[in-house]
């Protein structure tokens, strides 16, 4: 972002902390950019001629004589298809050595979309994994957080379920990515063969923190570019959504606002739902999916974090590592699609929605049966069934290595029902039963 | 008008110097190069105002204009408001341009241009005063009345009333002449300060009948009366949204206004996917022929999120005024107290618990206080039904939200993370839940005589029923399967038929999504007829499969046409079962 002609410079700062300072400064809109000693910030807050500012890098060695330069406009992207296979950092400069884009200049961060202009999300998103799939089917349009402690696997699933669900372009969006997973991504979309389908706007650990919170804007900035302008199919990705709040932190911290809950900003759920609500299915076609990773620590889903995240996203995919098979599954009892209602059993077999949840049900009486085992009782036939039924299930469908089509989990799901269960503890209606049952 | 001066601006509040008197509350517009920003004032101290903008502040500049509009937030209240999708300012999103919102766009919530067919119903010499009814228009199919501005509560004598015939809504249908003799045109539209209550009514007495929402853990088992209020807190993905959705369907009340505060925008467009395709049992019209959308998605700026809760509650008096049955429906309550913790930081003010506001449970009070069922001043009645959902954070019942709600509603049904894991939907806990109005004496009588006689014992021992199989689950799981007696098992596994039978309901089916009363009490008999009966089991482990077999049969029943061939088959092999194990 390149200065301009005839722009006001300031030398005089009333006041530095770790993250923001303030100059006297007239004419000064609320939003605009800035530079800081070369450091690009923005204003967050003014109060007659003193201007608060929010400088990205952090404030180490800025001087009480720092040169402060307004722009007169918010932070922008320039926005053309020249986008396309491209690596950006977080304010949107190229850092794949390839040259500036040229295109339309438009302010990020933009208005939502009126919802009487929203189309119902309808369109199933096939990723091969039985606990999507076959338990939480995803559609486009629908915004899905991935939960996973830091040892799961989140980036690859990631990665699957965005290479498989054939996008019309993937969207990168890495906040405090380390280093050998932004690698890790750049390699797989690119052994995909489809780097031109990609772009990605990354801030990596060695950044500062401060700067994720241009990222998600950025991302939905070219998406909406591409959903709107030219009815495409647009996959976002966002990783870690967990780091992206901990700078929304430090920097109302900074600011002297009184924390909530787990000292995070009150604000904090409109915060994240400006991004998420992001997602949507245009009219003509075009759509914007959100898959995002939200890390957790040691599953604890009370967190401010991923609580108010499950208040805006609509349903969550949790990792799980199942130890009786010894892979890592996408849990059937903690994961949820708010929006699988719309496709199951539409756009898919009409026995799904009931063979899914006898499945999970079967499932959650193999918990129970574990409980009861590890209490020291004796089992039950009936428990020693669902736990072998459990295992298979687990080890045939959930585990995020099988890559079936939603048919075939079907199919695999009655075989496995008439192998441990009599039709009354499977519990289906008769008219589907009669179908199905061989 | 007094103007003023912006000083400074932090996110959406903004501080105006002004030149002039202002009141608090009053709405004042902010010039922005060509367009103009609303915003409410909340706080005054000298001469400068704080003022929270009703949209996003980037650009703002100290120096710009400020206009004051010497009025509170108001709605516009007149025919036509049925079936429209409203943001939180009462703005018909229907009427604004293109995919994006754009700032500083407000659009006329009713149709100036529209024509209605009046029908007077005072006539000259009448005396009326605010609330009383001067004529009717049809409305889908509402009689909306047409009634003296609220504001107008003195006497006022009628001067003349235009004869039947078709009016727009600015065209004078009456004129009326107060004491001093002074005549007032009066045409279908008014206003009114959506802070301010409407209270152009009689007497608000206890609620007494009950409202039907075909939700059987609600209506059986901790129901609801009209002029009600309820509340549903539940962690997410407990189902609150789809319980609400399908009381929002199945309610039996004359209008719906679903305000959707800081929600999921998908979940708006489902209602308004939906909705217009689906038949209201009652009438045979659309359900969207009888809803009004008040529309804040979380998106949506923080400031009218606040104002669409009291939006939506004040176009809900308005029609409660005109003697009909609504239903008021808020998606979720926690995101208005989370805007209105937004505010309180940014001013500055020192906070409650979890951040919250201090007077926040006053104003919950307050909010629901609005509710209730009226006599009007011409003998009818009118009822404003009013559930509201909360999102506690973390799932926990104990934090501010929760509290101060628990405070003022008088049905709380709580969902819980545990039945929606095993998906047992409506995940209502069936034993923390409670309805304060099965204490109340009318209440009770008026279920008695309208359902059965036996109708209030039935649903005590249900309860009796659920608690004593959860205990007797607590004693199972400590002791195990063959550590306590036989009966225990029995016992438990009656709470589950009750449980899956009465209490689960698949909002899927269309059957079963909806229970009429009649059905209700005939099911509810029936499963406590069997929780009556004794019997006979070898070993425990003969119990599960009998009770399966059981709940197999009449989940087939509840998936039945009420009394059809099909329920009636399934009900006649029920009892075969039944004899094989039931000592006589």
């Amino acid at each position: 972002m390149a200065t301009r002609a005839f722009q006001k410079v300031y030398t005089k700062l009333n006041q530095v902390t770790k993250a923001t300072c303030s100059v006297t400064a007239t004419g000064v809109g609320y939003d605009e950019l800035a530079t800081v000693g070369g450091r690009l910030a923005q204003v967050v807050k003014i109060i007659n001629d003193s201007v608060t500012l929010q400088i990205f890098e952090g404030t180490e060695g800025i001087g009480t004589d720092a040169e402060v330069v307004f722009f007169g406009y918010p932070p922008t992207l320039k926005v053309s298809d020249q986008l396309a296979g491209r690596f950006f950092d977080a304010y949107g400069n190229p850092i794949d050595g390839g040259p500036d884009i040229e295109g339309e200049e438009v302010e990020i961060g933009g208005p939502s979309v009126n919802p009487v202009r929203r189309q119902q999300p309808s369109e199933l998103i096939a990723t091969g994994l039985a606990g999507i799939d076959l338990n939480n089917t995803v559609v486009t349009g629908q915004k899905i957080p991935l939960w996973a402690d830091p040892d799961q696997p989140y980036n690859f699933v990631m990665s699957l379920i965005a290479l498989r669900a054939k996008a019309d372009k993937i969207i990168l969006g890495g906040m405090g990515l380390s280093n050998d997973d932004y690698l890790f991504f750049k390699q797989a979309f690119e052994n995909a063969g489809i780097i031109d389908k990609i772009i990605s706007f990354v801030n990596t650990t060695e950044n500062p923190p401060v700067e994720r919170l241009l990222v998600p804007y950025m991302v939905l900035t070219a998406a909406e570019y591409f959903a709107v302008e030219k009815n495409e199919k647009v996959m976002v990705l966002l990783t870690d959504m967990t780091l992206y709040c901990d700078a929304l932190s430090i920097v109302s911290n900074r600011m002297d606002q009184i924390p909530s809950k787990d000292s995070m900003p009150g604000s904090l759920y409109s915060d994240l739902a400006k991004i998420y609500e992001k997602a949507v299915q245009f009219p003509e076609g075009g759509s914007i999916t959100i898959l995002a990773v939200t890390t957790l620590s040691g599953g604890d889903r009370t967190h401010a974090i991923p609580d108010n995240t499950g208040y805006i996203t609509e349903g969550q995919l949790f990792l799980m590592r199942d130890t009786n098979i010894s892979k890592v599954i996408v849990d059937p009892i903690g994961s949820l699609s708010r929006l699988k209602q719309n496709v199951q059993g539409k756009k898919t077999r009409a026995d799904h929605v009931d063979v899914m949840n006898a499945a999970i049900r079967l499932f959650t009486d193999a918990g129970n049966a574990k409980t009861k085992l590890e209490n020291g009782f004796d089992l039950s036939d009936y428990d020693e069934r669902v736990l072998k039924f459990s295992h298979d299930y687990s080890l045939r469908l959930l585990a995020i290595d099988v890559n079936i089509s939603i048919d075939e989990m079907l199919d695999t799901c009655w075989e496995l029902f008439q192998k441990y269960f009599s039709k009354q503890e499977i519990g289906i209606k008769e008219t589907v039963m009669d179908k199905y049952w061989k | 008008m007094t103007k003023g001066i912006v000083r400074g601006i932090i996110a959406n509040l903004v501080l105006v110097e002004v030149d002039g008197p202002i009141s608090q509350n009053e709405i004042c517009y902010i010039q922005l190069k060509d367009i103009k920003l609303m915003a409410e004032v909340i706080k005054i101290l000298g001469k400068i105002a704080y003022t929270q903008v009703f949209e996003s502040t980037r650009g703002l500049m100290p120096g710009n204009e400020v206009e004051f509009s010497g009025h509170m937030l108001e709605v516009k209240l007149g025919p036509g408001m049925l079936s429209k999708i409203y943001d939180g300012l009462q703005d018909d999103l229907n009427k604004m341009d293109g995919l994006f919102l754009k700032r500083g766009e407000y659009t006329d919530p009713l149709d100036e241009n529209s024509i209605w067919n009046f029908t007077p119903l005072a006539k000259a010499g009448d005396v009326v005063t605010g609330g009383d009814w001067l004529g009717e228009v049809p409305e889908s199919w509402i009689a909306h009345k047409i009634m003296l501005p609220f504001g107008m509560t003195e006497n006022y004598s009628v001067v003349s009333v235009v004869p039947a015939g078709e009016y727009k809504i600015t065209d004078t249908i009456a004129v009326v002449k107060d004491k001093e003799g002074k005549q007032h045109e009066i045409n279908m539209i008014q206003t009114w300060p959506v802070k301010i209550p409407i209270r152009a009514y009689k007497e608000k007495p206890r609620p007494f009948k009950l409202l039907e929402t075909g939700q059987r853990t609600i209506d059986t088992l901790n129901p609801i009366v009209e002029g009600g209020t309820g509340f549903i807190p539940g962690p997410f993905g407990c189902g609150k949204t789809v319980l609400q959705h399908g009381i929002s369907k199945y309610g039996d009340a004359d209008m719906i206004i679903f305000a959707a505060c800081g929600e999921r925008a998908n979940e708006v467009v489902e209602i308004f996917v939906e909705f217009p395709k689906l038949d209201d049992p009652r009438t045979g019209r659309k359900l969207m022929e009888r809803t009004i959308i008040i529309c804040n998605t979380s998106n949506m700026p923080v400031a009218a999120r606040e104002a669409s809760v009291y939006t939506a509650m004040t176009i809900a008096e308005y029609y409660r005024t005109m003697g009909l049955k609504v239903l008021l429906l808020a998606d979720s309550t926690s995101r208005w107290a989370q805007a209105l913790r937004e505010m309180s930081n940014r001013m500055e003010e020192l906070p409650g618990p979890d951040a919250f506001p201090m007077d926040l449970p006053a104003i919950i009070s307050n909010f629901y206080a609005r509710a209730g069922y009226v006599y009007l001043n011409n003998g009818s009645t009118g009822s404003i039904t009013f559930i509201g959902t909360v999102s506690p954070a973390g799932g926990n019942l104990k934090e501010p939200v929760v509290e101060a709600t628990r405070k003022a509603a008088r049905c709380f049904w709580s969902l819980e993370q545990r039945r929606a894991n095993s998906k047992r939907y409506p995940a209502v806990d069936p034993i923390d839940s409670y309805s304060k109005y099965l204490e109340y004496d009318e209440v009770k009588e008026y279920l008695n005589s309208t359902i059965a006689p036996n109708w209030t014992d039935l649903v005590s021992y249900a309860k009796d029923v659920l608690l004593r199989g959860r205990e007797t689950n607590e004693q199972i799981n400590i002791l195990g399967d063959d550590g306590v007696p036989l009966s225990y098992h029995v016992t438990f596994m009656k709470s589950e038929l009750l449980d899956r039978i009465i209490l689960q309901q698949n909002f899927f089916d269309k059957v079963d999504a909806a229970t009429p009363l009649n059905r209700q009490h005939y099911m509810l008999e029936k499963v406590i007829n069997i929780c009556m009966m004794d019997f006979q089991f070898e070993s425990f482990e003969e119990v599960k499969p009998f009770f399966t077999s059981l709940i197999y049969d009449m989940v087939q029943m509840n998936y039945a046409e009420f009394n059809s061939e099909e329920f009636k088959q399934v009900e006649a092999d029920l009892e075969k079962i039944l004899a094989e194990r039931r000592v006589k």
